[in-house]
Protein backbone atom coordinates (compact mmCIF):
# COMPACT_ATOMS: atom_id res chain seq x y z
CA UNK A 1 0.00 0.00 0.00
CA UNK A 2 2.78 2.30 0.82
CA UNK A 3 5.04 1.83 -1.57
CA UNK A 4 2.58 1.99 -4.35
CA UNK A 5 1.68 5.12 -2.95
CA UNK A 6 5.22 6.31 -3.24
CA UNK A 7 6.06 4.97 -6.38
CA UNK A 8 2.65 7.00 -7.65
CA UNK A 9 4.23 10.51 -6.29
CA UNK A 10 7.34 10.79 -7.88
CA UNK A 11 8.75 9.54 -11.45
CA UNK A 12 9.55 5.49 -11.29
CA UNK A 13 13.10 5.17 -10.52
CA UNK A 14 15.31 2.79 -12.43
CA UNK A 15 14.52 -0.86 -11.10
CA UNK A 16 17.83 -2.99 -10.31
CA UNK A 17 18.39 -5.91 -12.62
CA UNK A 18 15.57 -9.24 -11.42
CA UNK A 19 18.73 -11.15 -11.78
CA UNK A 20 20.75 -12.79 -9.27
CA UNK A 21 24.03 -11.39 -9.55
CA UNK A 22 25.84 -14.52 -8.02
CA UNK A 23 24.08 -16.61 -10.24
CA UNK A 24 27.45 -17.72 -11.92
CA UNK A 25 29.26 -19.22 -8.67
CA UNK A 26 26.33 -20.90 -7.51
CA UNK A 27 25.60 -22.63 -11.23
CA UNK A 28 29.68 -23.99 -10.96
CA UNK A 29 29.52 -25.13 -6.99
CA UNK A 30 26.40 -27.18 -7.65
CA UNK A 31 28.08 -28.43 -10.97
CA UNK A 32 31.41 -28.94 -9.27
CA UNK A 33 29.80 -30.66 -6.35
CA UNK A 34 27.61 -32.90 -8.39
CA UNK A 35 30.79 -34.12 -10.26
CA UNK A 36 32.63 -35.03 -7.26
CA UNK A 37 29.26 -37.03 -6.42
CA UNK A 38 29.23 -39.60 -8.79
CA UNK A 39 32.82 -41.22 -7.79
CA UNK A 40 31.27 -40.90 -4.38
CA UNK A 41 27.68 -42.54 -4.76
CA UNK A 42 30.04 -45.16 -7.05
CA UNK A 43 31.81 -46.51 -4.34
CA UNK A 44 29.39 -46.37 -1.89
CA UNK A 45 27.18 -48.63 -4.58
CA UNK A 46 24.37 -45.72 -3.26
CA UNK A 47 20.95 -47.22 -4.71
CA UNK A 48 18.21 -45.62 -2.95
CA UNK A 49 16.38 -47.65 -5.06
CA UNK A 50 17.16 -51.20 -3.36
CA UNK A 51 15.78 -49.77 -0.65
CA UNK A 52 12.39 -49.99 -2.44
CA UNK A 53 12.61 -52.98 -4.38
CA UNK A 54 9.47 -55.52 -3.13
CA UNK A 55 11.57 -58.11 -1.86
CA UNK A 56 13.77 -55.58 0.76
CA UNK A 57 10.32 -53.80 1.62
CA UNK A 58 8.92 -56.79 2.14
CA UNK A 59 10.94 -57.97 4.68
CA UNK A 60 11.73 -54.43 6.33
CA UNK A 61 7.75 -54.27 6.71
CA UNK A 62 7.95 -57.12 8.18
CA UNK A 63 10.31 -56.22 10.59
CA UNK A 64 9.43 -52.52 11.66
CA UNK A 65 5.75 -54.22 11.98
CA UNK A 66 7.42 -57.00 14.92
CA UNK A 67 9.15 -53.64 16.75
CA UNK A 68 5.88 -53.33 17.94
CA UNK A 69 4.63 -54.35 20.55
CA UNK A 70 7.80 -53.93 22.77
CA UNK A 71 8.53 -57.46 24.77
CA UNK A 72 7.72 -57.02 28.35
CA UNK A 73 7.76 -60.52 29.61
CA UNK A 74 9.28 -60.68 32.97
CA UNK A 75 12.04 -62.97 32.41
CA UNK A 76 12.59 -60.63 28.95
CA UNK A 77 12.71 -57.62 31.61
CA UNK A 78 14.79 -59.17 33.84
CA UNK A 79 17.45 -60.33 31.43
CA UNK A 80 17.57 -56.77 30.33
CA UNK A 81 18.20 -55.22 33.23
CA UNK A 82 20.66 -57.72 33.97
CA UNK A 83 22.38 -56.57 30.79
CA UNK A 84 22.56 -52.87 31.32
CA UNK A 85 23.38 -53.25 35.01
CA UNK A 86 26.96 -55.43 33.00
CA UNK A 87 26.90 -52.72 30.58
CA UNK A 88 27.48 -50.07 33.33
CA UNK A 89 29.52 -52.51 34.95
CA UNK A 90 32.16 -53.07 31.62
CA UNK A 91 32.16 -49.25 31.56
CA UNK A 92 33.00 -48.44 34.70
CA UNK A 93 35.93 -51.42 35.25
CA UNK A 94 37.21 -50.22 32.02
CA UNK A 95 37.18 -46.52 33.33
CA UNK A 96 38.98 -47.50 36.64
CA UNK A 97 41.73 -49.44 34.79
CA UNK A 98 41.89 -46.71 32.14
CA UNK A 99 42.73 -44.06 34.93
CA UNK A 100 44.82 -46.12 36.81
CA UNK A 101 46.69 -46.54 33.03
CA UNK A 102 46.52 -42.27 32.05
CA UNK A 103 47.79 -41.08 35.52
CA UNK A 104 51.53 -43.15 35.67
CA UNK A 105 51.77 -42.08 31.88
CA UNK A 106 50.72 -38.36 32.00
CA UNK A 107 52.73 -37.68 34.97
CA UNK A 108 55.70 -39.87 32.83
CA UNK A 109 55.03 -37.45 29.79
CA UNK A 110 54.35 -33.71 30.99
CA UNK A 111 56.64 -31.51 30.53
CA UNK A 112 55.57 -29.30 33.20
CA UNK A 113 57.70 -31.74 36.10
CA UNK A 114 60.68 -32.11 34.07
CA UNK A 115 63.36 -30.76 36.58
CA UNK A 116 65.69 -30.75 33.83
CA UNK A 117 64.08 -28.34 31.87
CA UNK A 118 64.18 -25.69 35.06
CA UNK A 119 67.43 -24.85 33.64
CA UNK A 120 66.12 -24.60 30.01
CA UNK A 121 66.40 -27.13 27.64
CA UNK A 122 65.03 -30.62 28.53
CA UNK A 123 67.62 -33.18 28.87
CA UNK A 124 68.28 -35.80 26.64
CA UNK A 125 67.15 -38.81 28.14
CA UNK A 126 63.87 -37.44 29.93
CA UNK A 127 63.14 -35.70 26.20
CA UNK A 128 63.20 -39.45 24.59
CA UNK A 129 61.39 -40.71 27.29
CA UNK A 130 58.73 -38.21 27.32
CA UNK A 131 58.21 -38.55 23.07
CA UNK A 132 58.41 -42.42 23.52
CA UNK A 133 55.89 -42.31 26.12
CA UNK A 134 53.39 -40.08 24.08
CA UNK A 135 53.72 -41.88 20.83
CA UNK A 136 52.50 -45.10 23.04
CA UNK A 137 49.84 -42.58 24.02
CA UNK A 138 48.95 -42.13 20.62
CA UNK A 139 48.68 -45.57 19.51
CA UNK A 140 46.96 -46.73 22.41
CA UNK A 141 44.20 -43.79 21.18
CA UNK A 142 44.44 -44.67 17.75
CA UNK A 143 43.35 -48.35 17.81
CA UNK A 144 39.68 -47.74 17.87
CA UNK A 145 38.29 -49.52 21.03
CA UNK A 146 35.85 -52.07 18.40
CA UNK A 147 39.35 -53.24 17.17
CA UNK A 148 40.85 -53.65 20.77
CA UNK A 149 37.56 -55.71 21.76
CA UNK A 150 37.90 -58.07 18.66
CA UNK A 151 41.36 -58.38 19.48
CA UNK A 152 40.83 -59.50 22.87
CA UNK A 153 37.72 -61.83 21.97
CA UNK A 154 39.87 -63.95 20.32
CA UNK A 155 42.54 -63.96 23.29
CA UNK A 156 40.32 -64.21 26.06
CA UNK A 157 37.16 -65.58 24.75
CA UNK A 158 33.77 -63.85 24.24
CA UNK A 159 32.13 -62.36 27.55
CA UNK A 160 32.54 -58.96 29.26
CA UNK A 161 37.17 -59.24 30.31
CA UNK A 162 37.67 -58.19 26.20
CA UNK A 163 35.26 -55.32 26.95
CA UNK A 164 36.57 -54.16 29.94
CA UNK A 165 40.41 -53.90 28.49
CA UNK A 166 39.21 -52.80 24.96
CA UNK A 167 37.76 -49.17 26.88
CA UNK A 168 40.79 -49.76 29.09
CA UNK A 169 43.11 -49.21 26.70
CA UNK A 170 41.79 -46.87 24.18
CA UNK A 171 40.25 -44.96 27.09
CA UNK A 172 43.91 -45.11 28.64
CA UNK A 173 45.37 -43.59 26.03
CA UNK A 174 43.11 -40.74 25.77
CA UNK A 175 42.73 -39.61 28.94
CA UNK A 176 46.84 -39.59 29.44
CA UNK A 177 47.02 -37.23 26.17
CA UNK A 178 44.12 -35.06 28.08
CA UNK A 179 45.72 -35.21 31.34
CA UNK A 180 48.92 -34.32 29.94
CA UNK A 181 47.66 -31.19 27.92
CA UNK A 182 45.41 -29.96 30.78
CA UNK A 183 48.51 -30.22 33.25
CA UNK A 184 50.66 -28.07 30.54
CA UNK A 185 48.11 -25.77 29.69
CA UNK A 186 47.62 -24.14 32.96
CA UNK A 187 49.54 -22.10 34.90
CA UNK A 188 52.84 -23.56 35.99
CA UNK A 189 54.29 -21.13 37.98
CA UNK A 190 53.82 -22.61 41.49
CA UNK A 191 54.87 -26.14 40.43
CA UNK A 192 57.92 -24.43 38.85
CA UNK A 193 58.89 -22.54 42.48
CA UNK A 194 58.22 -25.81 44.18
CA UNK A 195 60.20 -27.48 41.46
CA UNK A 196 63.53 -25.10 42.14
CA UNK A 197 63.10 -25.33 45.97
CA UNK A 198 63.69 -29.00 46.16
CA UNK A 199 60.11 -30.70 46.16
CA UNK A 200 60.16 -34.15 44.49
CA UNK A 201 57.80 -34.51 41.71
CA UNK A 202 54.84 -36.24 43.37
CA UNK A 203 55.16 -33.68 45.53
CA UNK A 204 55.00 -30.76 43.42
CA UNK A 205 52.25 -32.31 41.39
CA UNK A 206 50.52 -33.12 44.64
CA UNK A 207 50.47 -29.76 45.96
CA UNK A 208 50.97 -27.12 43.20
CA UNK A 209 49.51 -28.85 39.38
CA UNK A 210 46.87 -31.16 41.10
CA UNK A 211 44.86 -28.35 43.72
CA UNK A 212 44.81 -26.19 39.91
CA UNK A 213 43.67 -28.51 37.91
CA UNK A 214 41.42 -30.71 39.78
CA UNK A 215 37.96 -29.73 38.54
CA UNK A 216 39.47 -30.50 34.81
CA UNK A 217 40.54 -33.60 35.03
CA UNK A 218 37.35 -34.50 36.71
CA UNK A 219 35.04 -33.34 34.48
CA UNK A 220 36.72 -34.44 31.47
CA UNK A 221 37.26 -38.29 33.39
CA UNK A 222 33.43 -37.93 33.69
CA UNK A 223 32.80 -37.18 30.38
CA UNK A 224 35.24 -40.21 29.04
CA UNK A 225 32.81 -42.14 31.54
CA UNK A 226 29.55 -41.28 29.87
CA UNK A 227 31.45 -42.03 26.31
CA UNK A 228 32.43 -45.30 27.85
CA UNK A 229 28.63 -46.18 28.53
CA UNK A 230 27.65 -45.20 24.75
CA UNK A 231 30.57 -47.42 23.53
CA UNK A 232 30.45 -50.34 26.07
CA UNK A 233 26.53 -51.09 24.03
CA UNK A 234 29.08 -51.22 20.46
CA UNK A 235 31.38 -52.86 22.13
CA UNK A 236 28.83 -55.72 22.77
CA UNK A 237 28.49 -56.23 19.09
CA UNK A 238 31.52 -58.27 18.54
CA UNK A 239 31.07 -60.47 21.87
CA UNK A 240 32.22 -58.44 24.54
CA UNK A 241 28.88 -58.61 26.93
CA UNK A 242 26.23 -56.22 27.88
CA UNK A 243 22.84 -54.59 25.84
CA UNK A 244 24.68 -54.59 22.67
CA UNK A 245 25.12 -58.30 22.49
CA UNK A 246 21.59 -59.19 23.37
CA UNK A 247 20.70 -56.20 21.38
CA UNK A 248 22.85 -58.05 18.22
CA UNK A 249 21.56 -61.61 19.15
CA UNK A 250 17.48 -60.21 19.08
CA UNK A 251 18.01 -58.44 15.93
CA UNK A 252 19.78 -61.61 13.86
CA UNK A 253 16.37 -63.45 15.39
CA UNK A 254 14.06 -60.25 13.62
CA UNK A 255 12.65 -60.01 17.18
CA UNK A 256 11.20 -56.78 16.82
CA UNK A 257 9.84 -56.36 20.32
CA UNK A 258 12.57 -57.22 21.85
CA UNK A 259 15.21 -54.42 19.87
CA UNK A 260 12.43 -51.79 20.72
CA UNK A 261 12.54 -52.69 24.47
CA UNK A 262 15.86 -52.81 24.14
CA UNK A 263 16.77 -49.52 22.05
CA UNK A 264 14.24 -47.75 24.91
CA UNK A 265 16.49 -48.73 27.87
CA UNK A 266 18.76 -47.68 25.57
CA UNK A 267 17.76 -44.30 25.30
CA UNK A 268 17.15 -44.15 28.77
CA UNK A 269 20.44 -45.42 30.29
CA UNK A 270 22.46 -42.50 27.84
CA UNK A 271 20.14 -39.68 29.12
CA UNK A 272 20.56 -40.96 32.26
CA UNK A 273 24.38 -40.78 31.89
CA UNK A 274 24.40 -37.59 30.34
CA UNK A 275 22.15 -35.31 33.22
CA UNK A 276 23.71 -37.93 35.43
CA UNK A 277 27.30 -36.42 34.18
CA UNK A 278 26.49 -33.03 33.42
CA UNK A 279 25.12 -33.17 37.33
CA UNK A 280 28.47 -34.11 38.43
CA UNK A 281 30.48 -32.13 36.19
CA UNK A 282 28.40 -29.04 37.83
CA UNK A 283 28.97 -29.62 41.19
CA UNK A 284 32.50 -31.17 41.11
CA UNK A 285 33.96 -27.93 38.72
CA UNK B 1 29.45 -1.01 52.47
CA UNK B 2 26.22 -0.60 51.21
CA UNK B 3 23.13 0.71 53.48
CA UNK B 4 20.91 -2.69 55.27
CA UNK B 5 17.92 -2.65 52.98
CA UNK B 6 14.38 -1.37 53.69
CA UNK B 7 12.36 -4.19 55.78
CA UNK B 8 15.54 -6.07 57.17
CA UNK B 9 15.31 -6.06 61.13
CA UNK B 10 18.64 -6.09 63.04
CA UNK B 11 17.70 -9.19 64.77
CA UNK B 12 17.80 -10.97 60.84
CA UNK B 13 21.61 -11.51 61.75
CA UNK B 14 24.15 -11.14 58.63
CA UNK B 15 22.76 -11.41 55.36
CA UNK B 16 24.80 -14.26 53.80
CA UNK B 17 26.86 -16.89 55.92
CA UNK B 18 29.23 -18.86 53.98
CA UNK B 19 27.88 -22.69 53.27
CA UNK B 20 28.70 -25.00 56.15
CA UNK B 21 31.84 -26.80 56.22
CA UNK B 22 30.87 -30.20 57.20
CA UNK B 23 28.06 -30.58 54.55
CA UNK B 24 30.35 -29.63 51.63
CA UNK B 25 32.73 -32.20 53.30
CA UNK B 26 30.22 -35.06 53.82
CA UNK B 27 29.14 -34.12 49.86
CA UNK B 28 32.52 -35.00 48.74
CA UNK B 29 32.24 -38.08 50.88
CA UNK B 30 29.52 -39.56 50.12
CA UNK B 31 30.11 -39.50 46.56
CA UNK B 32 33.36 -40.87 47.12
CA UNK B 33 32.03 -43.94 49.10
CA UNK B 34 28.95 -44.32 46.05
CA UNK B 35 31.74 -44.10 43.65
CA UNK B 36 34.01 -46.96 45.92
CA UNK B 37 30.65 -48.92 45.77
CA UNK B 38 29.86 -48.30 41.86
CA UNK B 39 33.93 -49.48 41.14
CA UNK B 40 33.61 -52.77 43.78
CA UNK B 41 30.09 -53.38 42.83
CA UNK B 42 31.15 -53.35 38.67
CA UNK B 43 34.61 -55.80 38.87
CA UNK B 44 33.05 -57.90 41.71
CA UNK B 45 29.41 -58.30 39.49
CA UNK B 46 31.26 -59.32 36.32
CA UNK B 47 33.03 -62.79 35.63
CA UNK B 48 36.70 -61.00 34.80
CA UNK B 49 38.89 -63.91 34.00
CA UNK B 50 41.94 -62.24 35.22
CA UNK B 51 43.58 -65.62 36.13
CA UNK B 52 43.27 -67.07 33.01
CA UNK B 53 44.60 -63.63 31.26
CA UNK B 54 47.57 -63.07 33.40
CA UNK B 55 48.22 -67.10 33.13
CA UNK B 56 51.02 -68.63 31.35
CA UNK B 57 49.08 -69.97 29.01
CA UNK B 58 47.08 -66.84 27.93
CA UNK B 59 50.37 -65.10 27.88
CA UNK B 60 51.88 -67.62 25.03
CA UNK B 61 48.71 -68.12 23.12
CA UNK B 62 48.67 -64.36 23.09
CA UNK B 63 52.51 -64.32 21.59
CA UNK B 64 51.50 -66.68 19.26
CA UNK B 65 48.76 -64.51 18.17
CA UNK B 66 50.40 -61.44 17.81
CA UNK B 67 53.28 -63.21 16.06
CA UNK B 68 50.87 -64.57 13.49
CA UNK B 69 50.87 -60.93 12.34
CA UNK B 70 54.17 -60.80 11.19
CA UNK B 71 55.03 -59.93 8.57
CA UNK B 72 51.97 -58.61 7.30
CA UNK B 73 51.08 -59.22 3.84
CA UNK B 74 52.01 -56.91 1.36
CA UNK B 75 51.32 -58.67 -1.95
CA UNK B 76 50.43 -56.08 -4.51
CA UNK B 77 46.86 -57.78 -5.37
CA UNK B 78 46.03 -57.26 -1.82
CA UNK B 79 47.01 -54.29 -0.95
CA UNK B 80 44.96 -52.84 -4.19
CA UNK B 81 42.10 -54.56 -1.91
CA UNK B 82 43.15 -52.65 0.87
CA UNK B 83 43.39 -49.43 -0.90
CA UNK B 84 39.94 -50.21 -2.57
CA UNK B 85 38.31 -50.72 1.02
CA UNK B 86 40.14 -47.26 1.86
CA UNK B 87 38.66 -45.17 -0.94
CA UNK B 88 35.41 -47.09 0.24
CA UNK B 89 36.04 -45.97 3.96
CA UNK B 90 36.36 -42.30 2.89
CA UNK B 91 33.62 -42.21 0.25
CA UNK B 92 31.20 -43.60 2.89
CA UNK B 93 32.13 -40.83 5.49
CA UNK B 94 31.96 -38.13 2.59
CA UNK B 95 28.91 -39.24 1.96
CA UNK B 96 27.49 -40.11 4.48
CA UNK B 97 28.14 -36.38 6.27
CA UNK B 98 27.15 -34.37 3.25
CA UNK B 99 23.83 -36.35 3.24
CA UNK B 100 23.57 -35.66 6.60
CA UNK B 101 24.47 -32.03 6.96
CA UNK B 102 21.52 -31.68 3.92
CA UNK B 103 18.93 -33.39 6.10
CA UNK B 104 20.57 -31.72 9.62
CA UNK B 105 19.35 -28.34 7.38
CA UNK B 106 16.51 -29.37 6.64
CA UNK B 107 15.97 -30.66 10.20
CA UNK B 108 17.04 -27.38 12.10
CA UNK B 109 14.73 -25.21 10.36
CA UNK B 110 11.92 -26.34 12.49
CA UNK B 111 14.08 -27.40 15.52
CA UNK B 112 14.80 -23.83 15.25
CA UNK B 113 13.22 -20.65 16.55
CA UNK B 114 13.84 -17.78 14.04
CA UNK B 115 12.94 -14.95 15.53
CA UNK B 116 11.67 -13.64 18.71
CA UNK B 117 7.99 -14.58 17.73
CA UNK B 118 8.16 -17.29 16.11
CA UNK B 119 5.58 -19.86 17.78
CA UNK B 120 7.58 -22.63 16.55
CA UNK B 121 5.64 -25.61 17.04
CA UNK B 122 7.75 -28.23 15.84
CA UNK B 123 10.12 -27.32 17.98
CA UNK B 124 10.19 -29.96 20.65
CA UNK B 125 9.14 -32.78 18.57
CA UNK B 126 12.02 -32.05 15.84
CA UNK B 127 14.38 -31.75 19.03
CA UNK B 128 12.94 -35.37 19.96
CA UNK B 129 13.57 -36.90 16.84
CA UNK B 130 17.09 -35.57 16.69
CA UNK B 131 17.72 -36.81 20.02
CA UNK B 132 16.54 -40.05 19.07
CA UNK B 133 18.62 -39.98 15.69
CA UNK B 134 21.56 -39.14 17.84
CA UNK B 135 21.80 -41.26 21.10
CA UNK B 136 21.62 -44.93 18.68
CA UNK B 137 25.00 -44.92 17.61
CA UNK B 138 26.70 -45.51 14.25
CA UNK B 139 26.90 -49.04 14.85
CA UNK B 140 23.57 -50.05 15.90
CA UNK B 141 22.13 -48.02 13.34
CA UNK B 142 24.13 -49.85 10.66
CA UNK B 143 22.91 -53.21 12.07
CA UNK B 144 19.29 -51.99 11.68
CA UNK B 145 19.72 -50.87 8.33
CA UNK B 146 21.51 -53.82 7.43
CA UNK B 147 18.10 -55.34 6.96
CA UNK B 148 16.78 -52.62 4.61
CA UNK B 149 19.74 -51.99 2.22
CA UNK B 150 21.60 -55.02 2.34
CA UNK B 151 25.13 -56.16 3.09
CA UNK B 152 27.76 -53.38 1.83
CA UNK B 153 28.64 -49.80 2.38
CA UNK B 154 25.51 -48.24 1.36
CA UNK B 155 23.97 -49.28 4.81
CA UNK B 156 26.90 -47.75 6.45
CA UNK B 157 26.69 -44.64 4.65
CA UNK B 158 23.13 -43.86 5.33
CA UNK B 159 23.55 -45.42 9.07
CA UNK B 160 26.67 -42.87 9.34
CA UNK B 161 24.12 -40.24 7.89
CA UNK B 162 21.59 -41.14 10.48
CA UNK B 163 23.56 -40.39 13.12
CA UNK B 164 25.31 -37.69 12.12
CA UNK B 165 21.71 -35.80 10.95
CA UNK B 166 20.74 -35.91 14.24
CA UNK B 167 23.99 -34.57 15.97
CA UNK B 168 24.54 -32.09 13.04
CA UNK B 169 20.68 -31.12 13.17
CA UNK B 170 21.16 -30.25 16.69
CA UNK B 171 24.34 -27.82 16.16
CA UNK B 172 22.92 -26.27 13.48
CA UNK B 173 19.90 -25.49 15.37
CA UNK B 174 21.74 -23.80 18.50
CA UNK B 175 23.76 -21.84 15.40
CA UNK B 176 21.07 -20.73 13.92
CA UNK B 177 19.24 -19.56 16.85
CA UNK B 178 22.35 -17.67 18.38
CA UNK B 179 22.70 -16.29 14.96
CA UNK B 180 22.61 -12.06 14.95
CA UNK B 181 18.66 -11.10 14.80
CA UNK B 182 19.17 -7.70 12.92
CA UNK B 183 19.17 -8.57 9.15
CA UNK B 184 16.21 -11.49 9.62
CA UNK B 185 14.34 -8.82 11.79
CA UNK B 186 15.42 -6.20 8.36
CA UNK B 187 13.71 -8.09 5.65
CA UNK B 188 11.08 -9.29 7.64
CA UNK B 189 9.60 -5.85 8.46
CA UNK B 190 10.06 -5.30 4.69
CA UNK B 191 7.47 -8.31 4.19
CA UNK B 192 9.75 -10.74 2.89
CA UNK B 193 8.67 -14.56 3.39
CA UNK B 194 10.16 -16.78 5.90
CA UNK B 195 12.00 -18.79 2.90
CA UNK B 196 14.25 -15.81 1.60
CA UNK B 197 15.01 -14.64 5.18
CA UNK B 198 16.42 -17.33 5.93
CA UNK B 199 18.11 -17.74 2.56
CA UNK B 200 19.51 -13.79 2.26
CA UNK B 201 19.67 -12.95 5.89
CA UNK B 202 20.61 -16.21 8.38
CA UNK B 203 22.21 -18.83 6.27
CA UNK B 204 25.05 -16.19 5.12
CA UNK B 205 26.07 -15.63 8.61
CA UNK B 206 26.17 -18.72 10.20
CA UNK B 207 27.02 -20.63 7.03
CA UNK B 208 31.12 -20.75 8.14
CA UNK B 209 30.08 -21.89 11.41
CA UNK B 210 27.82 -24.54 10.08
CA UNK B 211 30.93 -25.36 7.63
CA UNK B 212 33.09 -25.87 10.33
CA UNK B 213 30.75 -28.01 12.15
CA UNK B 214 29.47 -30.48 9.37
CA UNK B 215 34.10 -31.04 8.55
CA UNK B 216 34.59 -32.15 12.22
CA UNK B 217 32.17 -33.74 11.96
CA UNK B 218 33.37 -35.43 8.65
CA UNK B 219 36.96 -36.03 10.69
CA UNK B 220 34.86 -38.38 13.28
CA UNK B 221 32.96 -40.04 10.41
CA UNK B 222 36.51 -41.30 9.19
CA UNK B 223 37.09 -42.40 12.05
CA UNK B 224 33.21 -44.14 12.86
CA UNK B 225 33.67 -45.51 9.36
CA UNK B 226 36.80 -47.67 9.67
CA UNK B 227 34.96 -49.60 11.98
CA UNK B 228 31.60 -50.22 10.89
CA UNK B 229 32.35 -52.66 8.50
CA UNK B 230 32.36 -55.44 11.16
CA UNK B 231 28.50 -55.47 11.43
CA UNK B 232 29.28 -55.97 7.44
CA UNK B 233 28.34 -52.08 6.12
CA UNK B 234 31.74 -51.66 3.95
CA UNK B 235 34.69 -50.71 4.17
CA UNK B 236 38.06 -51.05 5.83
CA UNK B 237 36.09 -52.77 9.08
CA UNK B 238 34.40 -55.22 7.14
CA UNK B 239 37.92 -56.40 5.22
CA UNK B 240 38.98 -56.99 8.83
CA UNK B 241 36.23 -58.91 9.68
CA UNK B 242 35.97 -61.04 7.00
CA UNK B 243 39.83 -61.73 7.38
CA UNK B 244 40.37 -62.35 11.11
CA UNK B 245 37.22 -64.38 11.04
CA UNK B 246 39.05 -66.57 8.63
CA UNK B 247 42.05 -66.57 10.63
CA UNK B 248 44.19 -64.64 7.73
CA UNK B 249 46.07 -63.05 9.95
CA UNK B 250 49.29 -61.74 8.28
CA UNK B 251 46.23 -59.87 5.98
CA UNK B 252 44.61 -58.52 9.48
CA UNK B 253 47.31 -56.69 10.20
CA UNK B 254 47.71 -55.58 7.09
CA UNK B 255 44.01 -53.62 7.22
CA UNK B 256 44.87 -53.13 10.89
CA UNK B 257 47.89 -50.87 9.71
CA UNK B 258 46.12 -49.07 7.10
CA UNK B 259 43.25 -48.19 9.70
CA UNK B 260 45.92 -46.54 12.07
CA UNK B 261 47.57 -44.97 9.17
CA UNK B 262 44.05 -43.35 7.82
CA UNK B 263 43.11 -42.23 11.39
CA UNK B 264 46.52 -40.88 12.10
CA UNK B 265 46.63 -39.21 9.19
CA UNK B 266 43.08 -37.24 9.20
CA UNK B 267 44.17 -36.70 12.73
CA UNK B 268 47.58 -35.01 11.92
CA UNK B 269 45.97 -33.31 8.81
CA UNK B 270 42.71 -31.57 10.69
CA UNK B 271 46.21 -30.84 13.79
CA UNK B 272 47.59 -29.71 10.84
CA UNK B 273 45.21 -27.06 9.00
CA UNK B 274 43.45 -26.07 12.49
CA UNK B 275 46.96 -24.73 13.39
CA UNK B 276 46.71 -22.97 10.12
CA UNK B 277 43.77 -21.45 10.42
CA UNK B 278 43.88 -20.15 13.74
CA UNK B 279 47.33 -19.15 13.30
Amino acid sequence: MSASAAQSAGPAPPLPPNRDPAWLGRVFWTGAVLLLLWPLLNATEFKPSQLFDARSREVTAQFLRSFVPPALAPDFLLLVARETWRTVAIATAGMTLALALALPLALLSTRVLSVSALRGRMGRVPFLLRQAVRGLLIVLRSVPELVWALVFVRVVGLGATAGVLAIALTYGGMLGKVYGEILESGETHATQTLLRNGCGRLQAFGYGLLPQNAGELISYTVYRWECAIRSSVVLGYVGAGGLGQQLDSSMKMFAGGEVTTMLLVFFALVALADRSSAWLRKTLA
Amino acid sequence: MTAPKAGRRATDGPARLPPPRPSARCQACWFSAGLGLLVVASFGSLDLQWAQFFSLDAARSMGRFGGEFFPPNVQPAFLRHVLLATWETLAMSALGTALAAAAGLLLALPASRLHAGDAAWARTPTRLLLNALRSVPELVWASLLLIAAGLGPFAGTLALAAHTTGVLGRLFAEAIENAPPGPGAALRTQGIRPGPVFLYATLPQVLPQLMSYTLYRWENNIRAATVLGVVGAGGLGQLLAFHMGLFHMNKTATVLLAMLLLVGLVDALSLGLRRLLTR
